[in-house]
């Protein structure tokens, strides 16, 4: 029985002048991935701002409806809040790790609430309690856990600036899920990523739904990425949905091909 | 009522010259986006240069004696303006956010007491040269006055922002510099020489404080290596309360804190006006960051 | 002309000759009015006085500097300025010790070359920068090795240079620990290492702003006054001893940081730091005006030294109800037991500061600060309130200066609001950002050099201004991250690998993946 877990109702969001996204409506269902795709410029990445408190929408409801009952309207929520309450996790375009950071304090950092609490914000961590010490264990585990599933345990103590670039992809990814998100929203993850490491990155986010139950949403120009892995598909031209459905479904769209017209043909 | 008008014109004044300098911040920022904590001290050496120029001219004729000392001191602070840049900012385009601005306090007290070391530390004083002016009204034992040199200070800065908008709205340079401000990269892919729009953005705020700088020395009389330091601040909320990047923000941020200022000063106290200007920063930039003209910025994700 | 001249050099001739004559004009430009002339004060006002020579010297400086400059970028040419960078910097040498020279030659006098001592240092500074680029732009030309392996060599040097900076800091903390003892200890050099360990928990305490949050505070003594002023005045109305009123001032300044912190926490950088600049200022002007609180500019005298932990008092005489200091332990009477303990007290509080700092960079809180120095938008999208996360760091940061203000308030029995001036901040900026943000050692070296070169070259104390200001310009364009910016991470997972378990690699050189 499919759940919904965010439901988008006419999201709008206009600059000025400018209306970069434009009544655009769809679903995520709980467990799924879902790929937003649609040519440059389209709106994607505004749909995300919108989504995870960096832009205030002009027009539109965001509810998350999580599998214990909780509710959010994301509409309303800061960007703190969207990941800390509502458990809204994301990636940015332009990968924003902590360059000087090690991988393993990134993903410390991720989990800074859970850890904050344990430590009686701070209090129990300066006194050398046992409960803080145990925590930041947990935490540790936790975070060798996925790194061991993103093949990162290697370069646990690099500073996170130094890694290559296909490692600095999987893991802001790792990074988002320590936070323990029931929404993990992607944008563009195989920017830059060669064949090979798109493979990866398609294992990686298989693993990830099976293993977790996390729900993706995912903004991908690579096709051969979109395609193999995702369930459900909202294409956004000009900041408008022009289709929505199954891989298949999405592919024989003639708006689609018309708005992809020029360049290859979606595989 | 007279004693309003009175204050109401000192501060026209004092405006004029505040907002001179808090352009030389304002297109500084919008083009670079940096603030140039040092631009209170070019403006310090204009003044300076201004009274070394009066002493050296003091035997020509009183016309000729300010136009060649307009001149020259525009000519020489634009000299430090430019060499600023390129010395302490240029060479940090790259680095972190922070860097440039402490790079630019550093240059600020570097500035004072460099001119401190060069000249000494006392006040350098000469002696008046525009005296005179009219009376505007009489109120009971309450005079309003209004001198020749205020009209003369208030005049030039008008002329000066008239020619400057249109120098920017129409010429070419003008037309690069706000490409430049708008989009760096793409003005440098469509030919525009950037690092020598940037410096020229130094060199016409430089100049801009420099005429604020000799207005000042005739104003007051009396100019010392720390005023601008004072100057620079409340000249730098100018430009943030007017909105900052925004040219007639600049001016209206001027004249809007000359006059705060000269009314507080009449009314209350003048010991506290300086706090006056700083609140009116800190709240500026809590509550309304853009300014009265600026328009709001868009956090880029 | 300019054929034979691009012959000689190397260079576009003309364009040459353009860049040397624009650098003489810029530089006749900086020097007219300022240094040309130099008004004197007279008695029917201002007169001028040239100085022509040093004008011409240093336009020729200039035009010679930018010279090589040009030079280096030539390939071919930097052994030229190496020769010349070196001449330059023995005759300048030379020239600064003109006397000792003329001594050493039996002469009356050495003629002198620059016309001030100052312009005789420049130049050699000037020309030995010169030749040290040109010498390590020649040897990294002809050097056998590749760019990756330079880089593992400055890595492995890198490395040893911090064992021997932590073998440094482990002397230094001695040194400091014995300092009363040494034989060379004197009122004088006690003075002086109390001040330097104050600036060096100054330091500490802003670097928690400042290195590990990323957020420029301009403003911070306004907190080291509102310690100093809340003990002050805490002991004259209400008599209240230092002890009872240190924790009460780093409460004092807490509370100000997090209500001065609270409005300003979500202004971009420079208007961030601007802003607090502001409260700074704000800040002095009220101690300044405030006279029937605070007593104005003539400041609050008589501020009582602390006791000996209630036991005795640090005076000739015991009050109070307690005996003096020297009585209790049967002692001598000596002014010198006063000037120890206070010293012992800031090394104390300093090292709790120490202590502190490292612990709580590796909590949660601490790694938060951090994270938000490297990218903020990205702690929020991780469920980090920017906000608190900011205010934990402004009310702990402001907390410890107030603490150091309690201390100085104490030590010095005399506070006014000249000590609190932006300068202040600006110096205490400094040591942080030059010794290396998020560096204890670092910062702790900047202290000792910001604040006991200037005591150990006296007689040059008015240039200390002038050398500060070029000095924080250099040292961003030389080195932005502070001279030890190496960050060692709070946590190794190579540390936590239990036997059995994948542990991670030893980095080897920067960038480089066998992936």
């Amino acid at each position: 029985m499919k759940r919904a877990l965010l439901t988008v109702e006419h999201l709008t969001m206009r600059f000025g002048g400018l209306t970069a996204v434009d009544d655009v409506s769809f679903t995520a269902w709980d467990g799924e991935i879902t790929a937003i795709i649609g040519p440059n410029g389209a709106g994607k990445t505004t749909v995300f701002n919108c989504l995870t408190g960096f832009y205030q929408p002009t027009v539109g409801r965001l509810l998350l409806e999580r599998a214990d009952g909780e509710h959010f309207l994301l509409e309303r929520l800061e960007a703190y809040r969207i990941g800390r309450d509502a458990k809204v996790a994301r990636t940015f375009q332009n990968i924003r790790l902590f360059p000087r950071m090690t991988v393993l304090e990134n993903l410390l950092v991720a989990q800074h609430n859970s850890l904050m609490r344990a430590s009686w914000y701070s209090v129990a961590g300066l006194l050398g309690l046992a409960n803080y010490r145990h925590a930041e264990d947990a935490a540790i585990e936790k975070a060798r856990h996925y790194m061991e599933l993103a093949n990162l345990v290697e370069v646990a103590d690099w500073q996170a600036g130094n890694l290559p670039y296909g490692a600095q992809r999987r893991l802001e990814i790792i990074r988002a899920m320590c936070s323990d998100p029931v929404l993990l929203c992607l944008d563009e993850p195989a920017a830059g990523l060669n064949p090979r490491e798109s493979a990866e990155l398609n294992d990686l986010l298989l693993l990830l739904r099976a293993e977790k139950g996390v729900g993706i949403l995912l903004i991908e120009h690579d096709m051969s990425v979109v395609m193999r892995i995702s369930d459900h598909i909202v294409v956004l031209d000009y900041g408008k949905k022009i289709s929505d459905g199954t891989a298949e479904e999405v592919q024989n769209d003639p708006r689609v091909i018309a708005a992809y017209l020029g360049e290859e043909e979606v595989a | 009522m007279a004693y309003l008008l009175q204050q109401l014109i000192n501060g026209l004044t004092l405006g004029s010259i505040y907002g001179l300098i808090a352009i030389g911040y304002t297109m500084v920022y919008g083009i670079i986006g940096m603030i140039n904590f040092a631009h209170g001290e070019i403006y310090m050496i204009g003044a300076f240069v201004a009274v070394i120029a009066f002493t050296a001219f003091s035997n020509l004729p009183l016309v000729v004696a300010i136009m060649l000392v307009l001149l020259f001191s525009m000519v020489i602070t634009a000299a430090y303006g430019w060499t600023v840049e390129r010395v302490a900012y240029r060479p940090l385009r790259g680095s972190f956010r922070l860097a440039p601005l402490i790079s630019a306090i550093g240059m600020s007290i570097f500035l004072q007491n460099y001119v401190q070391l060069l000249q000494g530390a006392r006040n350098k004083p000469v002696p008046p040269m525009i005296q005179g002016g009219f009376t505007v009204m009489q109120d009971g034992t309450f005079t309003v006055q209004l001198s020749y040199l205020q009209i003369m200070i208030v005049v030039t800065t008008l002329v000066l922002m008239a020619g400057f908008t249109h120098f920017i709205n129409t010429t070419s340079l003008g037309r690069q510099q706000r490409a430049c401000e708008q989009d760096k990269t793409m003005a440098a892919l469509l030919g525009v020489n950037v690092d020598r729009t940037v410096s020229l953005t130094f060199v016409l705020g430089a100049g801009l404080a420099a005429v604020a700088g000799v207005m000042v020395t005739l104003y007051y009389g009396v100019v010392d290596f720390y005023l601008g330091f004072l100057a620079g601040l409340k000249a730098f909320t100018a430009a943030v309360l007017g909105g900052i990047g925004s040219l007639p923000g600049a001016m209206l941020g001027g004249i809007l804190i000359g006059l705060i200022e000269a009314l507080w000063a009449g009314y209350f106290s003048s010991e506290w006006k300086d706090v006056a200007a700083f609140s009116i920063l800190v709240l500026v930039l809590i509550f309304r960051p853009q300014g009265l003209l600026g328009r709001p910025e868009v956090e880029k994700v | 002309m300019s054929r034979s001249i691009a012959a000689i050099t190397g260079t576009a001739g003309d364009s040459l000759l353009k860049e040397l004559g624009f650098t003489a004009l810029i530089g006749l430009a900086l020097t007219i009015p300022l240094i040309s002339f130099e008004t004197i004060d007279d008695v029917g006002g201002l007169q001028l006085q040239g100085r022509w020579a040093a004008t011409a010297f240093i336009v020729v400086a200039l035009v010679l500097g930018r010279l090589g400059i040009i030079l280096l970028r030539t390939p071919g040419r930097e052994v030229w300025v190496a020769n010349g960078g070196a001449i330059a910097a023995i005759i300048g040498l030379l020239d600064l010790f003109r006397d000792t020279v003329a001594g050493f030659l039996g002469l009356e006098r050495w003629p002198a070359i620059s016309p001030s001592y100052t312009l005789a240092f420049l130049i050699g500074v000037g020309g030995a920068v010169l030749a040290i680029r040109a010498v390590v732009q020649i040897s990294r030309r002809n050097s056998p090795m590749t760019k990756a392996e330079r880089d593992a060599r400055a890595e492995s040097i890198g490395e040893q240079v911090r064992k021997l900076v932590r073998v440094f800091a482990a002397v230094a903390v001695l040194f400091a620990l014995t300092l009363p003892f040494m034989p060379f200890s004197n009122r004088y050099v006690m003075d002086v290492g109390t001040l330097i360990v104050t600036y060096v928990m100054l330091g500490w305490g802003l670097n928690i702003i400042v290195g590990y949050a990323g957020l420029l505070d301009l403003g911070f003594v306004a907190f080291y006054a509102v310690g100093a002023y809340s003990y002050a005045l805490g002991a004259q109305y209400l008599g209240v001893s230092f002890w009872l009123a240190l924790p009460f001032a780093g409460l004092l300044a807490a509370s100000f940081g997090l209500i001065l912190g609270f409005p300003v926490l979500r202004l971009r950088g420079d208007y961030f730091a601007i802003v607090t600049l502001g409260f700074g200022e704000i800040i002095r002007i009220i101690l300044i005006n405030w006279y029937d609180v605070t007593n104005g500019p003539d400041g609050i005298s008589g501020i009582p030294r602390p006791d000996f932990f209630g036991l005795a008092t640090m005076t000739r005489r015991g009050h109070d109800g307690l005996p003096a200091f020297h009585e209790y332990f049967g002692l001598e009477y000596s002014s010198e037991h006063r000037v120890i303990f206070l010293y012992y007290l800031i090394v104390v509080m300093a090292a709790l500061v120490a202590v502190f700092t490292m612990r709580i960079r590796k909590l949660p809180i601490g790694r938060a600060w951090e994270a938000l120095r490297e990218d903020d938008i990205a702690c929020a999208s991780l469920g980090i309130n920017r906000t608190t996360v900011k205010l934990a760091a402004f009310g702990i940061s402001a907390s410890l200066g107030g603490f150091a203000g309690a201390f100085f308030a104490t030590r010095q029995g005399f506070i006014s609001p000249e000590s609190f001036t932006f300068i202040e901040s600006a110096i205490i900026l400094a040591i942080v950002v030059m010794g290396g943000m998020g560096s204890l050692v670092g910062i702790a070296f900047a202290a000792v050099l910001l604040i006991g070169l200037p005591e150990v070259f006296r007689d040059l104390a008015e240039y200390r201004m002038v050398a500060f200001g070029a000095g924080l310009v250099m040292i961003m364009i030389w080195r932005p991250r502070g001279l030890l910016s190496h960050r060692e991470p709070s946590v190794l997972l190579a540390d936590r690998s239990p036997p059995g378990r994948p542990a991670p690699r030893e980095a080897v050189a920067a960038g480089e993946v066998a992936e």
